[in-house]
């Protein structure tokens, strides 16, 4: 039982990094309606600028405000040049100029800092958690507490700048109805430069912890296919829905594959939390938390 | 002038609705189909076949079996890749435990099997829409490499996952030669061509069209909702599955899970988008597009490289292609959101005036 536990509390550790990522996307639907398929190479962008100022001879505590900046002009720019010009065209349209958008990342963060894979260094040990063992027997890892308490703390920041702010009500606004929006004095451009820079800011996040967990390398622009069924779970358009979501497509990713692996020959990470989020769409179209959308003729 | 369809007078219904209404147009495509038959064979060099034409023309095939998704049905989707390959295999397990059977109907049974597959992933269809469809459809693409990676009966228990294909043999031929391989394929890709445009044209392809457009008012009128997507998903998936065996055979002779991965799928769908939503000209346009622009780009850099000296590392050029693809793709998408078979049909309105304006 207590191995049980332990796979479990493994696995909603690691689904709050899934939520990390899925925080981005949210974010950027929210407020403009673009599924943003660049948004795990905005991950993958921010931690190899951040580490690739490291090498240059930054201090940590200069280079994370530097990489911060980058990616908001990164988030400037691509409001400036890709979305600007294509409002008012459908949503697919937008969904392949991110994907346009992400083969331009990519090839610009390996070409400025080169492909080779780095490690980064937060100070935080993947290590179990001794009090833990000591009492319970199980494992914890360090690492995976501090990630959540982060995503907790990144959360509640949200949470508050959704919820308080003027530029948070008129996100809001604009995520309704861009044109009511508009109406009422909403600067749109603005809004979307700020909502592609804090997703940005998200990316960072996500990146330094993705990074420091599984070296900064390509394959951190695979992160983005982790979060897509915790999007679909959570709603796309749900905050706290990312959160869930990643929590339960982590525990039982990893229950999964524990328990059910061996029988099927193992592997299964890569496509069950799909099929979950699949199977849990049949009885929830919009997922847990999303919009209902009311259709009519 | 030339292109005038004054006094093309249309007397019947069947003449109304036909595939190609105008006259110079079944000109034109029967010009094409000439060229593309008897020319090229003798004019473009193996290397131009094998390494551009043939992967061009299966690649059309698989755009046009996701634009009847996704263009005229209006089911985005994300795993024309794992359909491609479920055919890919499928013909390959034909072949293999029935033996004699003949090359062209395994690859249509192989495209009847991914078919049967691509109904399974269309019934969320039925309830989900938009984005969530898409990333639905993602369960097929991962789910279906692992599938045929790990169970050992599909590729013949083969240790290394790569199977070299068979030869392709139809009634005693052995298609071994650059020519031959384009020949077949362009034949498959023409007919399958015509039958698309067949089907958008027909009741079918309205149905389909009506769904696409808003599926509850064609509910409300009297399509079957469950019928018109199901068999949206399943030509799609028919079509993919025959590109995907083609895909195997005739292009990389080796049957593979791996070579059908996510970057396929979006190869095609930019082909899709980039060429046209909804058009069969639009999937030969992006098909080309796509293809091309890879191996034109990777050629002007080595070219500037060589000329002015500039000592560009190997690995940068590959980023930079990368860079170039992803922007051109924007700049497309901003210039041209309707896509190249857009830039056609005004072509075409300007060719009714050219060069007589009034």
């Amino acid at each position: 039982m207590s191995f049980f536990f332990e796979v479990l509390i493994g696995g909603l550790l690691s689904g709050v990094m899934y939520s990390l990522v899925a925080l981005g996307f949210v974010l950027i639907y929210k407020a403009s309606g673009v599924f943003n398929f660049a948004q795990g190479a905005m991950v993958f962008f921010a931690a190899l600028t951040y580490v690739g100022l490291l090498e240059v001879g930054l201090s940590p505590w200069l280079a994370i405000p530097a990489t911060l900046a980058v990616m908001v002009v990164l988030a400037l720019v691509t409001e400036r040049v890709v979305l600007r010009p294509l409002v008012n065209q459908p949503q697919i349209t937008l969904f392949m100029a991110t994907i346009g958008l992400t083969f331009f990342i990519e090839g610009l963060a390996q070409m400025i800092w080169g492909a080779n894979v780095r490690g980064l260094e937060l100070g935080l040990q993947d290590e179990p958690l001794q009090w833990v063992t000591d009492n319970t027997g199980m494992n914890v890892s360090k690492f995976d507490l501090a990630a959540a308490g982060v995503a907790a703390v990144l959360v509640t920041v949200l949470a508050l700048f959704f919820s308080r702010t003027r530029i948070g009500r008129a996100l809001r606004a604009v995520a309704d109805d861009h044109q009511a929006a508009l109406a009422v004095g909403i600067p749109l451009q603005q809004i979307w430069g700020i909502v592609w820079g804090v997703a940005g800011a998200v990316a960072l996040v996500a990146g330094l912890l993705w990074g420091a967990r599984n070296g900064v390398q390509y394959a951190l622009t695979f992160v983005a296919l982790k979060a897509l069924p915790v999007l679909i779970l959570g709603g796309f358009d749900s905050v706290p829905g990312a959160i869930v979501g990643g929590l339960i497509i982590g525990a039982t990713e990893k229950l999964a594959e524990v328990y059910l692996g061996p029988y099927v020959g193992g592997g299964i990470e890569g496509w069950f939390p799909y099929v979950m989020a699949l199977l849990f769409l049949l009885v929830r179209p919009e997922g847990l938390f999303g919009e209902k959308i009311i259709r009519r003729i | 002038m030339f292109y005038r369809e004054a006094g093309q007078f249309k007397a019947s219904y069947q003449a109304d609705a036909a595939i190609f209404p105008i006259r110079q147009d079944r000109i034109a495509v029967a010009a094409i189909l000439v060229v593309a038959f008897v020319a090229v064979p003798f004019l473009a060099t193996p290397y131009m076949i094998t390494g551009i034409l043939i992967p061009f023309l299966i690649l059309t095939l698989a755009a046009i079996g996701l634009n009847i998704l996704t263009g005229y049905a209006g089911q985005l989707s994300l795993g024309t890749a794992a359909f491609m390959a479920v055919g890919a295999f499928a013909s390959y397990n034909f072949i293999l435990r029935i033996p004699g059977i003949p090359m062209l109907l395994a690859f249509a049974l192989g495209g009847v099997v991914a078919a049967l597959v691509g109904i399974v992933f269309g019934l969320p269809s039925l309830r989900i829409r938009g984005f969530y469809l898409a990333v639905a459809t993602l369960a097929a693409q991962f789910f279906i490499v692992w599938f045929l990676t790990k169970v050992g009966w599909i590729t013949n228990y083969s240790s290394s996952g790569v199977i070299t294909a068979q030869k392709i043999e139809i009634l005693g031929y052995t298609f071994t030669t650059p020519e031959s391989k384009y020949l077949l394929i362009l034949t498959i890709v023409a007919l399958m061509a015509l039958a698309a445009k067949n089907m958008a044209r027909g009741n079918i392809g309205r149905s389909w069209m009506a769904v696409r457009d808003m599926d509850v008012a064609a509910e409300v009128i009297g399509i079957r909702l469950m019928r018109a997507k199901l068999l949206a998903f399943a030509v799609s998936s028919f079509y993919c599955g025959v590109a995907g065996a083609l895909f195997a055979y005739a292009h990389l002779g080796t049957v593979e899970p791996e070579a059908f991965n996510l970057d396929l799928s979006f190869r095609v769908l930019f082909m899709v988008i980039i060429g046209g939503v909804g058009t069969v000209l639009g999937s030969f346009l992006g098909a080309g597009f796509v293809t091309l622009m890879p191996i034109v780009l990777s050629v002007t850099v080595r070219f500037l490289d060589s000329n002015l000296g500039l000592h560009i590392a190997e690995s940068t050029i590959s980023n930079l292609e990368l860079m170039v693809f992803g922007g051109l793709i924007i700049f497309f998408l901003i210039v041209e959101p309707h896509g190249l078979a857009r830039l056609w049909q005004i072509a075409k309105e300007k060719l009714r005036l050219w060069p007589f304006p009034h």
